[in-house]
Order: C-alpha cells, then structure tokens, then sequence
C-alpha cells in the first residue's frame, strides 16, 4: 500500500502553521486509486495553484478537504490543528470556503437571499437580510466585489455570479477559499478581474488554493503550485521557480509540445461561403446578425469568442440543426452547391451526405450516447452509412470491426469497444468523437470545443489529427473559448461576438490582448495601437460601451 | 466501475425485491388468522400444479408478453407509454371488426388479417398522443392515460348500439364464426396425441407472443430502426447531432408500442372469448408495465415476468376459490409484488451494489 513520496517540495517549516496541511491521505474508489499518499503544505495568507490532467485526482482531494469524502487514512490539519472533517459544515466551520467550478446558486432568488441561504439567524429573514446588506458593502470596498445585492441571479453575467460564490464563502468567514477551474467561464477581463480579487484576498491575509489546468493562470498568479499526476502528489514548487514547459512536464510525465507544429496553410478554392447569416431565436432575439465566412480546402479558420456569442448557433446552423423555432436568413454553399437552411430536407444526415463533418461542443450530450458501448458510438450519425448496414439490420460485426480499427489508430484507451463510452476518461471519449467524425474524411469539418475537459496528452494527440486533416486538404472551421488552442491551431482567426465577425486576423500579427478586445467587443477603432499588447482587462468590460452600429 | 456483476443486476435484485414482497404477504395472510404456507400451496398448486393451472397461466402470461412489449419499445424510446390498456381494447375493436365483417374461411387466414386489425387499431389509438407528443410537446403520460377513458367510453357506446345483436341484452358483440376459431393448446396437444391442458383459454397467441419477443429484441438491437429509437431515447439532442429525427422516431415508436398492444386481442378476443365484451382487457395494460419494469425492458425479462404475473394472477383465483383469503387480498399481493419489484426497485438495488462493491473492496486489499 505505502507508495515512497519523495517528491515533497523543500520547503522548511516555517514558525507559523500552515493554513492547511495534507499528511499521507489516501482515498480509493473501488478500484482506482484516486488519493494516493499526498503529502501538501499550503502556507497562510498565500495564493497555491493545484494542477493536474484529468482524473489527476485534484477534485477528489479537495472533495476531501471540503467534507464530501472521507480519506481512507491520512490527516488533515487546518491551522497547525487536526481535524476530521465529516461534512461541509464542518468544513464551513473549519474556516474553508468553496467555489465550485459549476456554480450552486438559485436562479431566481436575489443576491443577498443567495448570501444569506442557509445561514439564516432565525425564523424571521429581514434581520439577516440587513445584516447580510452590511456585511456585503463592507467586503465589497474591501476587495473589488462589487454586486447589486438585490439583483437577481439569472440576471447577472458568469463573471458576477462567481463573485456571488466568492461572497458567499467571506460571508460564511472562510480564511481558505477553495477555487475549482474558476475561469472556465469568463471572459479574459473577468478572468483578470478575478485575479486581482484573489490578490486583494491574499494580502488581507486570506489562503487560497486554486484548482486550474491552465499553465498560464498558475503562471500569472500563484506563490507556489502542486502538480499531481494519477493521484499522486508528484510536486510542489515555487511559482517562481519554474516554468510552463516543466509543469506541463510533470503534469503528464514526459514532454508535450504546447505549440503545434504546423506548416503554414496553401488555401485552395472555398469549401464552405456563407453570406448575411441571421438568426432569430424562439423568444424573438436576433442571435445571429449577418455572417460572412469564406473557408478554402487546406486551412484551419478559427473562431474566437466567449461562449454564448453565437457560435454554438453557428456550428448547429452548420450542422443542420438550427435551434427550434429559430428564423434563419442568409445564404451557405458547399462547394459551391447551396446547402438548405432550415425547413425541410435540412438535418444532419443531409449536411453528412454534403461531405461535412461534426465534431460538437458538448461530447457527453450530443457527440457521444454515454450508455452506448464505444462500438455503437462509432457508428452514431453515420448509422445510414452502407458498410454499416445489411438491409434494414445493423452489420454489427463490421461496425465492431471499424470500431477496433479506429481505437487503434486513436490509441483510445482501455481499448475494448464494448465497454460503455461514460467509462472512458473524457480524453478517450473525445478521441472516439474526432476518430468516427475525420477519419469519415469529410470535405468540411466543423470542430466545438476539440479539447474542452480533455488531458494535456489528448490534446497534443487531438490538435495532431486536426492539422493532418488540414494537410490532406480539407477545410476546418474550429470554435474554442480556448484562446491559445485558436492560436496554435489556425491559420486565420475570425472573432465573433454578439452574432457579428467582430474582425479577421492572422495568428502570426496578434495577440491574446488584440483577441481579448474584440472578444469583448472592442473594434479596432476604440483603442490605440499601444493598447493590444496589454492584459485586456484594462478595457473596464466590465462596463462595455454598446455595440457600435 | 461503481457497478455490480450483471447477473446480480438482472437475477438477485427481482429475487430478493419477489422474497421481500413474499414476505410482506405471508404476513398480511398471518393477520387475518389465515396460513401463509397454505395459501403458497394453494396458489402454486393452482396455477402450476396441473396442465390445467399451466393452461390458464400461460393464457394470462400471453396477454402481459404483449403489453409488456409494447412498454419496452416506447420505454427504449423513453416515452411512458401507460395507453397499453386503451390499446389493447382498440385492438379488440380491430380483431371484432375484422372477424365479423370480413368473409374469413379458415383461421389460419383469419389469424393474420385479424393480427393486422388488432395491431392497427391499436397503434392508430397509440398515435394521436404520439403526434401530440412530437408535434406540441403534450405529455405522453397524460395523453395515453386519458386515451384510456375515451377508448373504454368508446367500446362500450359501439357494443351497445353498434355490435350488439338485434335481442340481445348482453353488451357484447355477436359471436365470431366458427370457422375463424384460433386452435387452443389443447388442440394442439391432441394433435400430437396427447391430453394437455383441457378446457383452458391458453391459445396458438402464446406461440405468436414468443415470436414477437424474439421480433422485438431484433427490432431494438439489430435494426436500424431500433438503433434510432434507442439513441432518441438516451439523448434527444444526440439524435438531431445524428439526422435522426425525434418527430417522426417518437411516432414510429409509439406505433409499434400501440401495435404490440393491440395485438394482445388476437389471445383474449378472438382467442378466448371469440366475440368482443365489456371490459376485454381486465387491466393487462397496466400490468404490462409492472411486467416491463421487472423484466428490465428486454424480451427475455419480460417473458419472465409475464410469467410470473401470470402464476399470481390464476393462483390467486384459486385462492379465492379454494380459502376463505377474500378476492381482494390476491389483489393486495399482486399489488405488493408490483410494488417490491417495479416501484421500490432500488430499495434492493442499492443496499446490493454497497455490498458487492464492499467485498470487491476487500478482496482488493488483500492483495
């Protein structure tokens, strides 16, 4: 059982305790050995990054931390003090805040009812509700939180909402505030807000531990990381001693290549033109506000923006299938040939047949059936497909047989094609989703979010396949929220925000602070050239000036 | 990985939740003074004791084979289709229409064209809340379940002033000519020279309700159809991601599901009571969904479970005929095995699954 841990940063005890100490816990899953022996000293009053691929098992140890699982052996020390923590409110009590990375608010209650939930004192609201009032106007100037207390939640942005969560956690007296991917939502400028947050939190004394797989973000903000790696702790350093490409290392054991390799794009004729795309949702909002797009065979056109800008929209318009009772206008060929919008004898099996294909931003809902084994997944969306049918009966023999193939050319692990796709690790799923979808060798492929949820060894593999398709000569339209994926990936970045192209630029002339602007939906002619080298965060998005006309 | 052996998935947990509802029962019949022991005696004497017990549990396992298939296929679809009852008495409708109107000289023309009526009686009267369903968004529990009313108002408004013979004062239609009566068991046992299962209502249905079981499972897991129909009933979105098209699978599903129901009329209308009656069904619609839900949606399963229904249902006719266990308390112990079996699933399931993960875990660290 004991695993030799050696791997502890060198770090001498310091006189004062640390805020929060891991001695040998361990926790096991049937099975898999999520927690193995993890050794973390994290010092008062310090901003500590934890990072880690996938199913590193960083979730399950702050689970532990927060009260949700109990260790199988191990301590925990808070202040220097033992302590068992059985529940959240013991963890509450303990002085631990938590912010998860999918927010547990109630949508239409206001933000001081948020606040105040379940720390009520007594039956009677309105004396906790006033001085819950108090309390927030005080955090508020303290560290830059400012909310409308009584706004109601559904009506804030992300970035407010988590500030809501962060709240929550001062108001219940948390010292060490526990953050899960807390950026997986925000814009660059809130992300930059929210840092400075943390700072401010930081020098007022607090500890924070921060849960990320983003290098940069451990880079720009921490004192020290922890990297973990298959449920060990396999390092703790100074931030400032060390760099992006050594944690990345450590993360998956050997060397990754964080920038892809690529030869610069020979764009042949237009794949895909679209003209004056519009799109009116069910509740009357025009979502999408006249697209232009030009895709050629043999390049990569990435699409920049904060999720929820419409490129979803796009991607489904694409795809075939609009939103329901969504009115569409504008014009999209294929190779020429103008494809239906809408309306009948428009779904994805026709776009198929055009010769394009999906990759979906969400795996788990629409790109794989999660019960289904990984051999009926290899068939979805191509069920129609001649190799794959006798008939009217499915030729499951030949669709085993693809599915095997395919595995293992995809290296998709474990390499059995029966065993359901919910019990592949989230890389492997989505290799099974990128292996059906290009090796169907489509003219068009229309990749969401290729890497959301995906470990940092998949992703190498993934973006591989994404370049190699593009070699071959095909075209590919990729939407990320992931700005450096857009970076790495494409020969032309469009930018979409609010239903517009916002502008077109080349990987090689900008920059993340250029991107961020227009993600933000600053054009060109709103800041000065010496602006786009610095973080976004100094537009003030906070209060964006309305669209220009 | 947090899963227990198939085996004890789909054989221990309906086990133990029958043993529990046993139990429960064997109590009950101790409180009013009566012997669990003999009215166990009784009740499997009764339905499995003689070919003629056997007779009449089949005859019941037949109607629930064929209800409890249509659940599944509308389940696979994860549409909760409790019309079966409706159906099913649409699908006499079909059977009686057929059989009166249409000169029919022999049975064995007779029993597929009658099949064909009752099949499309049935899912003509499952697809008015499929297309409400598909098209509007009306839910398919409520539309069915209401269907249930208008078709039992329908039935007895065409049997009392439409099929009911000139004289008669029964509300039931005439009876079906000789010529189109489907064999009984027994016939067939005699053909074969023997003596089974005499005067009993068990029919040549039973052989046509195992074939359908062996047609469904190819339809959900061989066909393309079926393929389709699973993946609208995991993922509504995954479906449209894959051109399938939830409007038109919803209705092709619901059809089928009606259909299967309707079919059960080919057993109690022309089988048994070779004419059309009030309340034909006798709730065979409702236990097919307690008969899907023990038989874990999968034919196999469900012929089980059909036959187990089928052996509560005529032993607890012969308990009300051989004790003083009044009628209502057989009602009472079938209510408790849908009950322990259907509803309180996972009050076994889940103390199962600790234990099993439990000694995995143990065995593990022994290592």
């Amino acid at each position: 059982m004991t695993v030799e841990n050696d791997m502890m940063g060198g770090r001498s005890a310091t006189t004062a305790p640390a805020a929060i100490e891991l001695r040998g816990i361990s926790k096991a899953f049937g099975p898999v050995q999520a927690n193995r022996n993890i050794n973390l000293s994290v010092p008062k009053g310090s901003i500590h990054g934890i990072i880690g691929e996938n199913g590193a098992g960083k979730s399950t140890l702050m689970s532990i931390l927060y009260g949700f699982y109990k260790p199988d052996s191990g301590q925990v020390l808070v202040n220097g003090q033992p302590i068992t923590i059985a529940d959240s409110q013991t963890a509450i009590r303990a002085g631990i805040g938590m912010v998860f990375q999918h927010f547990k608010l109630v949508q239409n209650f206001t933000v001081l009812e948020n606040i105040i939930l379940g720390v009520e004192d007594g039956a009677l609201l309105r004396p906790s509700l006033s001085k819950a009032r108090g309390v927030l106007k005080k955090l508020a100037a303290e560290y830059q939180l400012n909310v409308d207390p009584d706004e109601v939640i559904e009506n804030l942005s992300v970035g407010h909402q988590q500030r809501v969560e962060i709240l929550k956690a001062l108001y219940r007296q948390a010292d060490i505030l526990i953050l899960d991917e807390p950026t997986g939502v925000l814009t660059p400028a809130e992300a930059d807000h929210l840092f400075r947050i943390l700072e401010g939190l930081r020098d007022e004394g607090k500890t924070i531990i921060l849960i990320t797989h983003k290098l940069r973000e451990i880079m720009d903000i921490t004192d020290n990381v922890s990297v973990m790696r298959r449920g060990e702790m396999v390092a703790s350093v100074k931030t400032s001693e060390t760099s992006p490409e050594h944690l990345a290392e450590l993360m998956v054991g050997r060397k990754v290549l964080l920038n892809v390799e690529k030869t610069p794009a020979a764009p042949a004729a237009p794949v895909l033109e679209v003209r004056n795309l519009t799109m009116t949702d069910d509740e009357g909002v025009q979502r999408l506000r006249g697209i232009d797009l030009d895709i050629r065979a043999g390049e990569i056109l990435g699409i920049a923006g904060v999720s929820g800008n419409g490129q979803t929209m796009l991607l489904e318009i694409l795809g075939g299938y609009p939103p329901k009772g969504s009115k569409l206008g504008g014009e999209i060929r294929m190779n020429g040939q103008p494809l239906p919008i809408g309306g009948r004898g428009c779904d994805a099996a026709q776009r198929r047949r055009a010769g394009i294909g999906h990759i979906p931003e969400d795996r788990q809902v629409e790109g794989l059936i999660m019960d289904f084994a990984a051999w009926e997944n290899v068939a979805f969306g191509w069920q129609d497909a001649p190799e794959f049918t006798k008939g009217m009966l499915m030729d499951n023999a030949a669709i085993k047989a693809d599915a095997e193939a395919k595995m293992e050319r995809f290296d998709v692990r474990p390499r059995n094609p029966n065993l359901a796709a919910r019990n592949f690790s989230g890389g492997n799923q989505q290799k099974i989703v990128v292996a059906r979808e290009i090796e169907r060798n489509p003219d068009l492929l229309l990749i969401g979010q290729p890497t959301r949820g995906v470990d940092i060894g998949a992703i190498e593999f993934i973006h591989k396949q994404i370049v190699a398709l593009r070699d071959a000569g095909k075209a590919i339209l990729l939407v990320s929220v992931e700005l450096d994926e857009i970076l790495a990936l494409s020969d032309r970045i469009a930018v979409m925000f609010d239903g517009r192209i916002m502008g077109e630029r080349l990987p090689e002339n900008t920059t993340t602070g250029e991107l961020g602007l227009l993600m933000a939906g600053v054009t060109d002619t709103e800041h000065t050239p010496d602006d786009a080298g610095i973080p976004p965060g100094s537009a003030h998005v906070d209060t964006l000036p309305q669209e220009p006309v | 990985m947090d899963k227990m052996p198939k085996w004890a998935d789909v054989i221990l947990t309906p086990l133990i939740s029958l043993v529990l509802a046993m139990a429960i029962s064997a109590l009950v019949i101790l409180a009013i003074g009566e012997s669990p022991v003999m009215a166990m005696k009784t009740m499997v004497e009764g339905a499995l004791g003689s070919s003629y017990g056997w007779g009449f549990t089949l005859y019941y396992a037949t109607n629930f084979i064929f209800t409890g298939l249509a659940v599944m296929v509308a389940y696979h679809a994860s549409l909760f289709n409790i019309g079966g009852e409706g159906q099913a008495a649409m699908g006499g409708l079909g059977v009686a229409l057929v059989l009166l109107y249409l000169p029919l000289p022999h049975w064995a023309i007779a029993l597929p064209v009658a099949m064909i009526g009752a099949a499309a009686f049935g899912a003509a009267w499952a697809f008015i809340p499929a297309y409400l369903q598909a098209k509007r968004g009306s839910h398919i529990v409520i539309t069915t379940i209401m269907f249930n009313f208008i078709a039992a108002a329908a039935l007895n408004y065409v049997l009392v002033n439409k099929l009911r013979p000139v004289g008669s004062m029964d509300p039931a239609s005439a009876r079906f000519p000789e010529a189109t009566h489907i064999p009984a068991l027994t016939d067939l046992a005699a053909g074969l020279g023997m003596t089974w299962g005499k005067n009993t209502p068990v029919n040549i249905t039973f052989l046509v309700a195992i074939a359908a079981c062996a047609l469904v499972w190819l339809l959900i897991w061989r066909t393309k159809l079926g393929y389709e129909i699973r993946v609208l009933g995991k993922s509504e979105p995954g479906a449209v991601y894959a051109g399938i098209s939830p409007v038109k699978i919803t209705v092709i599903a619901m059809l089928i599901s009606g259909g299967l129901a309707g079919l059960m009329a080919i057993n109690n209308v022309m089988g048994e009571s070779e004419r059309l009656v009030l309340n034909a069904v006798e709730g065979a619609g409702f236990i097919g969904i307690a008969v899907a839900l023990m038989g874990r949606n999968h034919p196999f399963g469900i012929l089980l479970a059909a036959l187990l229904f089928g052996f509560l249902y005529q032993g607890g006719g012969e308990l009300a005929l051989w004790t003083s266990i009044p009628r209502e308390l057989i009602v009472v112990i079938q209510a408790l095995v849908i009950l322990f079996t259907g509803a309180l699933d996972n009050m076994v399931r889940m103390p199962l699954e600790r234990l099993f993960l439990s000694m995995r875990r143990t065995k593990g660290g022994a290592k």
